[in-house]
C-alpha cells in the first residue's frame, strides 16, 4: 500500500509525460488527478494505523548505490512523521490537481503541467519516506527539479525563466551543505541509513574533528551542514531570495510547492533529524536564531508588497521561519504541527488569490484591484477564512498551532530563546497587519480596475470553488480536531519513537506552564494588526501613503527587501562571470596558452626566421663571420685559454 | 562457440576488417558513401552485441584479469598479452557503446570523403579498444598514440574553420605529454626486465624511481585527461572537431587519461601516488572551480561543454587520489557515465548545428516551441550533466565527494562548489537555447529530431536514467577490482610509511647520542 501511494503519482507523470500527445489534455487531466486522489485516499486510511500504536515500517524496493561501505538502498521509511507529511502531501496535492483542470483550462501545455505536478508530488513522497540520507537527497533535488519546470512553466516570459534558474541554484547552493552534512555523517558512522546513524549519535556527543583547517565538534557540524540544506529548501534568511521570484509559476503551484509542502521539506528534515539535532544544543540555538529573524524578516517585506502573491510568499517564508524557531527550542511537534495547519491554511489562500487572479483576468497587483467582495463572494469567503486561520483567529487552526509557537520559544531553555520568543510575537502583529491589508485592498474600497476588467469579473467554478471549501474546512477544523495528538496529551502514542527529545528536553510540558499573559500575546496581537490595519485601509486610506513619504527610506528599504537580491548580484552573481571571463580570456587565453602551445610555437617561428636570415647565401657574409669567429677564438687563447 | 581467448582480439579488431571492407569498395561516389554508412554501422553495432558478452561472462568475484590471451611478439620481453578485468572491462563495453551513435551522428553531416572518413573512425574504435585490453607496455603504448592519428585526421580534415591549428595544438599537446611516457617505459623495462603489465604490477619499484616514473606517467595523462593547466587543447579540439569526433573524444578519449591512472600510477607507483595526491587534488579543485567559471560566460556551446567536461573530470582525478573504495568507484561511475552524458550532450549540439550551421549560443533561442522533443533530450543530458540524482550524472558525482571528504575535508569541500556552479552554468546554457520566445527568423522553421536523430538519442537516455535509479551492475563489475587495488595501495603505501619512520629512527638516536657524548 505505501509503495502505492508512493509510486502512483509516479505513474502518472510518465503517462501524462509521455503519451500526453495521444491521450490529451482531458484524458492527461483524468489520469494524474485520478491517481493522486487514489494516492491521497491510501494515505489518509494509513494514517491512524501508523500513528497510534504502529510500528515504523520498512519497504525495501530496490538496492541503489553500493560501494564498499556505503550501502543506500530504495527503501520506503513509514513512521509518524511520515504519516504526516504523506497526508500533508497528497491531499494538498489532489485538490491542487483538481483545482488546476479550472485554473489551467486555456493553456494549451496542460499534459506536461499536470505531468510536472505528479513528478513533484512523486519526488515530495520519496523525500518524506526516505530511510536513508542518499535517497532524502533523492526527493530533495527531485522536488528541486519540479519546481524549476514549474517556475519556468511559461518559458515564453523571461522573468520567469531567470526565477527558475535562480530557484535552482539558491536551492543548491544549501545542497551544498547538505552534501557535505552527509558526507560527515558517512565518515564518522560508516553508513548513511537513519537508523544505523541515529544509533550512532550519542557516541559521537563529545568528539571533534579537522574540518577546513578548525577543529570542530563532530554532531554540531553535520548538524549545522544539513541545516544549512534546510534553509536553502524552506527559504530561510539569506537563501530565501529564491520563494518570492518562484511566483512566476502558475498559481495552483505556488500553493503545492512553495507554501504547502516542498518549502516544509527542511523543517521535516530537522524534525525527521531530531535524533541528531537533540545532541548539539549549539546547532538549535543556531536554528532558533535564524527562524525567529526569518519569521521577522520576511513579515516586514510583506508589509509592503503590492503583487498579491509576493504577500502570500513572504508571508510563507516567515511562517517558515516560526516553525524553525519552534524546532530550534526542541519543540519539534509544535513545529509539526505547524506546518500540518500551515499547509491548509496558506494553500487556501494562494488557491483563492488565484481564483482572484483568475477573476481578473491574470492580473496580480492589488493596487489595480479592490471592492471584489460582491462581486465574487464564494473567493472572498474562502479568502476570509484562510487569513483567519492565518492571523490566529481564537479556534482556528492557525490559533492552535501558531500559539504554540510563541509559547514553546517563551518556555524554551537555549540563549536564543527569548530573542525567539520577541521576533515571533512582534511577527505576529506583522502577519495580520498585512493578512487583512491584502483582504481590504483586494475585496474592499473602491474598485481600481479598468472598467474592461470589471466587465469581466468572475466566480470560479465549481471545480476550483470544491479544494477551496475542502482546505477550508482544514484551515478552521484541523487544529481544535489535532491539538490534542500534535502537541496535547496525546502526543506520545501518536508520535511514538518518530521524534526523539533528549531527556533533558521537557518542552512540551514546560509550554502549557507559561504566565498567562504570554497565552494572550499572540492574540492581542492580532486584534492590534487587525486594528491598524483597518485604520490604515478602510478607515483612513490617506495614512499610508503619507507614512511611506515621510519614511521614505525605511519604505524603500523595505519595497526592495532589505536590497538582498542587489546585494548578492553584486556580491556573487557579476563577480561570477566577471572572474569567469578574466580566467577565461587572461587565464586560458594569454597565460597558459601564451606561455604554453602558442608562445612555444611563436618562439619557433621567430628563431627559424632568424635562422633563416642568416642564411643569406652570399658568400662574403658567410667569410666575414667565419673571420669574427677566428678571431674571437684567437683571442680567446691569448687571453686566458693557455695557462 | 567462441572461444573466450580470442573474444577481445575479435572485439579489437572487427572494426579495423570493417575498414577494409569499406576499403574494398569500389563504384560511384555516392553509392560508395552509402555503402560505406551502411558497413560501418553494422560494423559497429555487431561488434557492440559482442562486446556485451564479455559483460554477460565477466565474473565480478575476482580481481584477476579475465579472457586473457598471451602471445610471443616482438622477443621475449615484449609480448602480445591481452585482457580485461572490472576497471578496464567496462571502458571496452562504453566504446563499443557509443561507436553506432557517432556513426549516425554523421549520417548526413558528413559529405566529403565518407568513405574516408568511415574509415578512420572504424580504425580510431580499434585503438581505443586495444588500449582498455593492453597487458603490455608497448602494446598500451602503440594503441594509445596510435589513436592519435585517426582523431588529428578527423579534426584536421573533417574539420571547422580553425581546424588546422585545433589539430596541431591537439596533437603536440598529446604528443609532448606521451614522450616522456616513452621513456618512463623504457626505464621500467631496464629496471624489471619486462613490459608485461601484469609483471609490472607486482614488481616493486623504487621510491626514488616510482617519483620519475609517476611524474612521466602524469605528464601524459594530465594533458589527455585533460586536467588544469593542460585542458586548454581540450575546446579547441571540440569546436573544431565534427560532433562525432568530439562524441568520442569526450566520451572516450578523455577517458584514458583516468584509466591510465587507474592501470599504472596508482598500483605501480604507489608511494609516488601517495606523496603526489596533494597536487593532484589541488589541481583537480582548480579545474572544478576555473572552469566551471569560465563555463558559465562562454558563447560557444561547444566550447561550453568542453570546459564543463574539464570540471567533471576533475572530480574523477580527485576519487582516484582520494583512494577509498568510494572515490576510485565513484570516479570510475563518473568517468563512464560523463562518456555517454557529455557525448550526447555533443550529439544535442550537433543536431541543431547540422539545421543552423552556428554553435552561437545567442543565434537560439525559444526552440522548445518547434523542437519539444529535442527540449526534453536535451533537458535530460542538461540534468544528468549537473548531477541530479536518479540520473548517472549524480552516482558517480556524489561518491568521489563522499570517498574524498575522509580524506581531505578541504579538497571535497571546495570541490562541492563545483555542484552550485555545474547548475548555473548548464541551466543558463539551457535557457538561452530552448526556453524564451522563438523570435529570429532563421528559427521560424527549424525541425524537431527525426527518426534516425531520436534512434540516437533515446538509447543515451535510457542508459543515462537506469544507471541513475540503479548503477548496481556496474559496481558488481568494479567492486573486486577496485578493493583489491586499494587494498595494494595501502599495503604499499604503509610499508613505505614503516620503512622511511625506521630509516629515520635510528638516525635520530644515533645524533642525540653524539651530542650526549659531547
Amino acid at each position: 500500500m505505501y509503495s502505492a501511494i508512493v509510486f502512483l503519482p509516479l505513474l502518472g507523470f510518465l503517462i501524462a509525460g509521455l503519451f500526453g500527445r495521444w491521450i490529451g489534455v482531458r484524458g492527461a487531466q483524468l489520469v494524474t488527478t485520478g491517481l493522486l486522489v487514489v494516492s491521497a485516499a491510501l494515505a489518509i486510511v494509513a494514517f491512524p494505523s501508523v500513528t497510534f500504536g504502529g510500528m515504523t515500517d520498512h519497504v525495501q524496493v530496490s538496492t541503489w548505490i553500493n560501494s564498499g561501505s556505503f550501502e543506500s538502498d530504495w527503501r520506503l521509511r513509514i513512521d509518524a512523521l511520515t504519516a504526516v507529511m504523506l497526508v500533508v502531501v497528497t491531499s494538498v496535492s489532489a485538490l491542487v490537481h483538481i483545482y488546476s483542470i479550472g485554473y489551467m483550462s486555456h493553456d494549451p501545455h496542460q499534459p506536461r503541467f499536470f505531468a510536472y505536478l505528479s513528478l513533484f508530488t512523486f519526488a515530495m513522497l520519496m523525500l518524506v519516506t526516505a530511510d536513508n540520507f542518499v535517497q532524502l537527497f533523492f526527493g530533495w533535488e527531485g522536488v528541486g527539479l519540479a519546481s524549476y519546470l514549474l517556475i519556468g512553466f511559461w518559458y515564453q516570459k523571461p522573468s520567469a525563466n531567470a526565477a527558475a534558474i535562480k530557484a535552482f541554484v539558491v536551492n543548491r547552493v544549501g545542497d551544498f551543505g547538505l552534501i557535505l552534512g552527509i558526507a560527515t555523517i558517512f565518515m564518522f558512522v560508516g553508513s548513511v541509513e537513519f537508523d544505523t546513524v541515529f544509533k550512532a549519535i550519542p557516541g559521537l556527543a563529545n568528539k571533534s574533528f579537522l574540518f577546513l583547517g578548525h577543529e570542530v565538534p563532530v554532531v554540531t557540524t553535520i548538524c549545522l551542514l544539513l541545516f544549512m540544506g534546510a534553509m536553502g529548501k524552506s527559504a530561510q534568511f539569506m537563501l530565501h531570495t529564491w520563494l518570492p521570484d518562484a511566483m512566476e509559476g502558475p498559481t495552483p503551484v505556488s500553493a503545492l510547492i512553495h507554501a504547502a509542502t516542498m518549502v516544509t521539506a527542511g523543517v521535516f528534515l530537522v524534525a525527521r533529524m531530531s535524533p541528531i539535532f537533540e545532541f548539539s544544543q549549539t546547532a538549535l540555538t543556531v536554528v532558533t536564531i535564524v527562524g525567529a529573524t526569518t519569521a521577522f524578516f520576511a513579515a516586514t517585506v510583506g508589509l509592503v508588497q503590492n503583487d498579491i502573491k509576493r504577500v502570500i510568499a513572504y508571508s510563507t517564508c516567515s511562517h517558515l521561519g516560526y516553525m524553525f524557531a519552534a524546532l530550534g527550542v526542541g519543540a519539534y511537534e509544535a513545529a509539526m504541527f505547524h506546518l500540518f495547519t500551515h499547509a491548509f491554511f496558506k494553500a487556501l489562500l494562494f488557491l483563492g488569490s488565484g481564483s482572484v487572479i483568475h477573476a481578473m483576468g491574470d492580473e496580480q497587483d492589488m493596487r489595480k484591484m479592490g471592492g471584489l467582495y460582491k462581486m465574487i463572494p464564494a473567493t472572498y469567503g474562502m479568502m476570509v477564512i484562510g487569513t483567519l486561520a492565518l492571523t490566529g483567529f481564537p479556534l482556528t487552526a492557525g490559533y492552535f498551532s501558531k500559539d504554540a509557537i510563541i509559547e514553546a520559544t517563551y518556555a524554551g531553555t537555549n540563549p536564543a530563546h527569548m530573542y525567539a520568543f520577541g521576533m515571533t510575537v512582534f511577527a505576529a502583529f506583522l502577519t495580520s497587519f498585512y493578512s487583512w491589508r491584502l483582504i481590504f485592498m483586494t475585496f474592499h474600497g473602491k474598485s481600481r480596475a479598468d472598467h474592461h476588467t470589471l466587465e469581466h469579473v468572475h466566480e470560479s467554478p465549481l471545480v476550483m470553488l470544491i479544494p477551496l471549501i475542502v482546505l477550508a474546512v482544514g484551515a478552521l477544523g484541523a487544529g481544535a480536531v489535532f491539538e490534542r495528538f500534535f502537541i496535547g496529551e496525546a502526543h506520545e502514542t501518536f508520535w511514538l519513537e518518530a521524534i526523539f527529545r533528549a531527556p533533558t528536553n521537557h518542552i512540551l510540558h514546560a509550554m502549557h506552564e507559561i504566565p498567562e499573559w504570554v497565552g494572550f500575546l499572540p492574540t492581542v496581537m492580532m486584534v492590534l494588526g487587525f486594528a491598524l490595519s483597518w485604520l490604515f485601509y478602510i478607515a483612513r486610506p490617506d495614512l499610508p501613503v503619507e507614512l511611506a513619504r515621510t519614511q521614505e527610506p525605511l519604505y524603500k528599504f523595505l519595497l526592495n527587501k532589505w536590497y538582498f537580491d542587489e546585494l548578492y548580484d553584486w556580491i556573487f552573481v557579476k563577480p561570477a562571470f566577471w572572474i569567469g571571463r578574466v580566467l577565461w580570456k587572461q587565464g586560458d587565453g594569454r597565460i597558459i596558452d601564451g606561455i604554453g602551445p602558442d608562445g612555444v610555437s611563436a618562439r619557433v617561428i621567430d628563431i627559424t626566421r632568424g635562422v633563416v636570415r642568416l642564411q643569406t647565401g652570399y658568400l662574403f657574409h658567410y667569410a666575414f663571420a667565419m673571420l669574427l669567429g677566428v678571431a674571437a677564438l684567437a683571442t680567446y687563447f691569448m687571453l686566458g685559454g693557455v695557462h | 562457440m567462441i572461444d573466450d581467448g580470442h573474444i577481445l582480439s575479435l572485439i579489437t579488431f572487427l572494426p579495423a576488417i570493417g575498414a577494409l571492407a569499406i576499403l574494398l569498395v569500389r563504384g560511384e561516389d555516392a553509392v560508395v558513401a552509402r555503402n560505406a554508412r551502411w558497413i560501418a554501422l553494422w560494423t559497429t553495432i555487431v561488434n557492440f552485441v559482442l562486446s556485451l558478452y564479455i559483460w554477460w561472462k565477466f565474473d565480478p568475484t575476482t580481481a584477476a584479469f579475465q579472457f586473457v590471451q598471451k602471445s610471443d611478439w616482438l622477443g621475449g620481453a615484449i609480448s602480445y598479452h591481452r585482457g580485461v578485468d572490472g576497471i578496464s572491462m567496462l571502458f571496452v563495453i562504453l566504446t563499443t557503446f557509443l561507436m553506432p551513435a557517432c556513426i549516425l551522428a554523421s549520417w548526413h553531416s558528413i559529405e566529403t570523403r565518407v568513405r574516408e572518413y568511415m574509415i578512420a573512425f572504424l580504425i580510431l574504435e580499434t585503438l581505443m579498444i586495444g588500449v582498455f585490453c593492453a597487458l603490455d607496455l608497448v602494446l598500451f603504448y602503440l594503441f594509445f598514440e596510435g589513436g592519435l592519428i585517426p582523431m588529428f585526421l578527423i579534426i584536421g580534415v573533417w574539420g571547422g574553420k580553425r581546424r588546422i591549428y585545433a589539430s596541431f595544438k591537439f596533437f603536440l599537446y598529446t604528443l609532448l605529454g606521451s614522450v616522456l611516457m616513452l621513456i618512463a617505459i623504457m626505464a621500467m623495462y631496464w629496471d624489471a626486465g619486462t613490459t608485461d603489465i601484469p609483471t609490472l604490477l607486482a614488481h616493486d619499484f623504487s621510491a626514488r624511481m616510482q617519483t620519475w616514473l609517476w611524474l612521466a606517467f602524469f605528464a601524459s595523462f594530465a594533458v589527455k585527461m585533460p586536467m588544469w593547466p593542460v585542458h586548454t587543447w581540450l575546446p579547441d579540439a571540440h569546436v573544431e572537431a565534427p560532433t562525432a569526433g568530439s562524441v568520442i573524444l569526450a566520451g572516450i578519449l578523455l577517458k584514458m587519461g583516468g584509466y591510465g591512472f587507474l592501470r599504472f600510477s596508482l598500483p605501480m607507483f604507489p608511494v609516488a601516488s601517495a606523496e603526489f595526491a596533494p597536487l593532484v587534488f589541488a589541481l583537480s579543485v582548480i579545474a572544478i572551480i576555473y572552469t566551471s567559471l569560465v563555463a558559465l560566460v562562454q558563447e560557444d556551446m561547444k566550447k561550453l561543454i568542453a570546459y564543463s567536461s574539464v570540471a567533471h573530470m576533475g572530480f574523477v582525478t580527485m576519487g582516484i587520489f582520494a583512494a577509498t573504495q568510494q572515490g576510485v568507484q565513484g570516479g570510475i561511475f563518473q568517468m563512464l557515465s560523463h562518456g555517454w552524458v557529455s557525448g550526447a550532450l555533443f550529439l544535442c549540439v550537433g543536431v541543431i548545428y547540422d539545421r543552423m550551421h552556428t554553435r552561437e549560443i545567442a543565434a537560439y533561442g525559444g526552440l522548445v516551441n518547434r523542437m519539444p522533443l529535442y527540449a526534453v533530450a536535451f533537458l535530460i543530458f542538461t540534468l544528468a550533466n549537473v548531477g541530479l540524482p536518479g540520473t548517472s550524472g549524480f552516482v558517480g558525482e556524489f561518491l568521489t565527494l563522499i570517498g574524498t571528504f575522509k580524506i581531505n575535508t578541504w579538497v571535497a569541500s571546495i570541490a562541492a562548489i563545483g555542484v552550485i556552479l555545474s547548475a548555473a552554468y548548464a541551466l543558463y546554457l539551457y535557457r538561452r537555447i530552448v526556453f524564451g520566445a522563438l523570435e529570429k527568423d532563421s528559427l521560424k522553421n527549424i525541425l524537431d529530431l527525426n527518426l534516425r536523430e531520436v534512434v540516437t538519442l533515446v538509447p543515451l537516455i535510457g542508459t543515462t536514467i537506469f544507471f541513475g535509479v540503479y548503477p548496481a551492475p556496474v559496481f558488481n563489475v568494479t567492486a573486486a577490482s577496485v578493493q583489491h587495488l586499494i587494498a595494494d595501495y595501502t599495503v604499499a603505501v604503509e610499508a613505505h610509511r614503516v620503512a622511511e619512520a625506521k630509516h629515520a629512527a635510528p638516525a635520530l638516536p644515533a645524533k642525540l647520542h653524539v651530542v650526549a657524548d659531547r
